[in-house]
Order: structure tokens, then sequence, then C-alpha cells
């Protein structure tokens, strides 16, 4: 079974990655772009009767770092 | 005073770390693969050194946090035993849980490599009694991941009860209220960016790094 698994930056915490890409699009003459966030995207192939909550712990424990980020399992 | 320092593969401090251990405590510190199980039963101290812990997979210090030595580290630190993360280590204690927070991206996304001005700002910890309170030192850091954040109340707590050990002098990385260096609220475990372990004789230009070893000595053994 493959799962998408979106780790985004908290709201409020600062993204000096962002902020660069964001001023880098300005530079390239984009107008109108008022925000930039980067995140990660984690494809994960499990069994099929992985349960929500193995699932749900890996993101806690591991893939995202619940002080700063936030999750979202996305199935296929 | 016998210690241990934790390796994990991409650690490039740990034999920094042990040679001030050695100098300032007389004794050879244990080294301690990240796939052991169990630390030495008789330490007074183990230190988790800098470095890139898994090539900073995912995040700084996060695959570093769950190998199976970090396990006997945090039960141990929760039993008292005096732990001190440097730069990569700190990263790997707060990724561990041992500490509050979180080391992201330096704020100008620059890698900072250079001495920086330290203020001892709580030198009542077993880490920091060596240095007088509001003292300036200078300490180098090298980093990338070294903007520490946490919410206002982490913070706000963290200031209250006297666990923020040294602010930033200086700009450096973003880090939130200048935080360079923590201690938990037991006292028994540190996180710092900058390496002490490179200020511990005068060779090096400098031994203010040398002071928390000597301090850490005094308290511990």
């Amino acid at each position: 079974m493959k799962l998408t698994i979106h780790v985004t930056l908290k709201p409020g915490v600062l993204d000096p990655q962002g902020k660069a890409i964001e001023h880098a699009l300005s530079g390239l003459g984009f107008e109108g772009v008022h925000g930039a966030r980067v995140g990660k995207l984690i494809e994960l192939d499990v069994d099929e009767g992985t349960s929500d909550a193995d699932l749900d712990a890996m993101c806690r424990k591991l893939l995202a770092n619940t002080v700063i980020e936030n999750y979202r399992i996305q199935r296929a | 005073m016998k210690s241990a320092v934790v390796v994990f593969p991409g650690s490039n401090c740990d034999r920094d770390i042990a040679v001030a251990l050695e100098q300032v405590t007389g004794t050879r510190p244990v080294m301690v693969w990240h796939r052991d199980t169990t630390l030495p039963d008789d330490i007074a101290l183990v230190a988790v050194p800098g470095g890139f812990s898994y090539g900073d997979y995912l995040r700084s210090g996060a695959i570093a946090a769950r190998s199976p030595i970090m396990r006997d580290v945090v039960d141990r630190a929760g039993k008292g035993l005096p732990v001190l993360g440097i730069c990569n280590g700190f990263q790997v204690l707060t990724e561990a849980g041992l500490l509050p927070g979180a080391l992201m991206r330096n704020a100008g996304l620059d890698f900072v490599c250079r001495d920086v001005a330290l203020t001892a700002n709580e030198t009542r910890s077993m880490f920091t009694n060596g240095y007088s309170a509001g003292e300036t030192i200078r300490i180098p850091v090298a980093h990338h991941d070294g903007n520490y954040v946490a919410d206002v109340e982490t913070l706000d707590r963290l200031e209250g009860e006297g666990q923020v050990a040294f602010r930033y002098a200086e700009p450096v990385n973003g880090s939130a209220r200048d935080i360079a260096g923590l201690v938990n609220a037991d006292g028994n475990v540190l996180g710092m960016m900058p390496h002490p372990e490179r200020r511990i004789e005068p060779a090096h230009g400098g031994t203010d790094g040398r002071r928390l070893f000597e301090g850490l000595l005094e308290r511990v053994a």
C-alpha cells in the first residue's frame, strides 16, 4: 500500500527557506507572490493491513517533529 | 571521573570531546557506538558529540535520536546521569525529548563557522558553575541548524526557571531569545550549539571552553 505523508511547518514557525524562495521568485520577475513555505513529502510503501494508529505513530515518533511540524497522511 | 562519548555514523567531534574530557578529568572516556544498547554502569557523564549524524537526513539529529543507545541515554538521564550535548548533540537531545524545542535552519541560511561571543546566563548548573553570571566568553560555533525555536510559553518557562545556560551576545542564527544553550528542568542535561571542546588550551586561541569541563568535574567527581 502506497501512502504519501505531507510534513509542513506549523503556522507561526518562521521559515527562512520559504522566505528565500519568495524573494527569488520576485527576483525572477514573478509578481504577486505573497509567501512560500517549504515542507516535505514522504512516499511510504507499507503492508496492506497497516493500521491508522501505526501510521499515526510513525509520523509522531519520527517522520514529523511535532514541536514545529504538522503532518497529513494521504492514501494513494 | 569516568565518562562516555556516544558515536553515531557521521559524528565528527567525538574525538575532540574525548580529548577535552581526558585532558580535564584525567580519564579517557569510553567511546560507545550508536548500536550498543547500554552505557557503562560506572560513568559520571555521557557526551553526545557534534557532527552530522546520519548526514542530517530527515532533520538534524532525528535519526540518531532513535538509535538503540539513545534509549539508555534517555533512561539514565531520567535517573540523574549528567548528559552533555554539543551542536549536533544538542539537536539529538531535542529530538530525543530530553530538552524542549527544536533547532531549525539558521535564519540567514548560512552555515555559520566562527568564534562568537556568548553570555553565561545561568551559572548555577553543574555545567556552568565555572563561569560568572553575565560574563562574556568566546567559543566557536559551526552549524547550519542552530536556530532555536519553541513556543512562547516554553520560552517564558525556560527563562523563568533559569534553564537558559548561554545566550548569543551577537547575531548568529536567529535563535529565539538568543538561546545558545539550555539545561533541562532537573539541571542534569545541557545542550548547546557552541563547541566548548574547541577552546580548551591556549593554542586553540583561548580556554573559555575548558572551564565548562573543569566546573563539571568539580561538581560531579
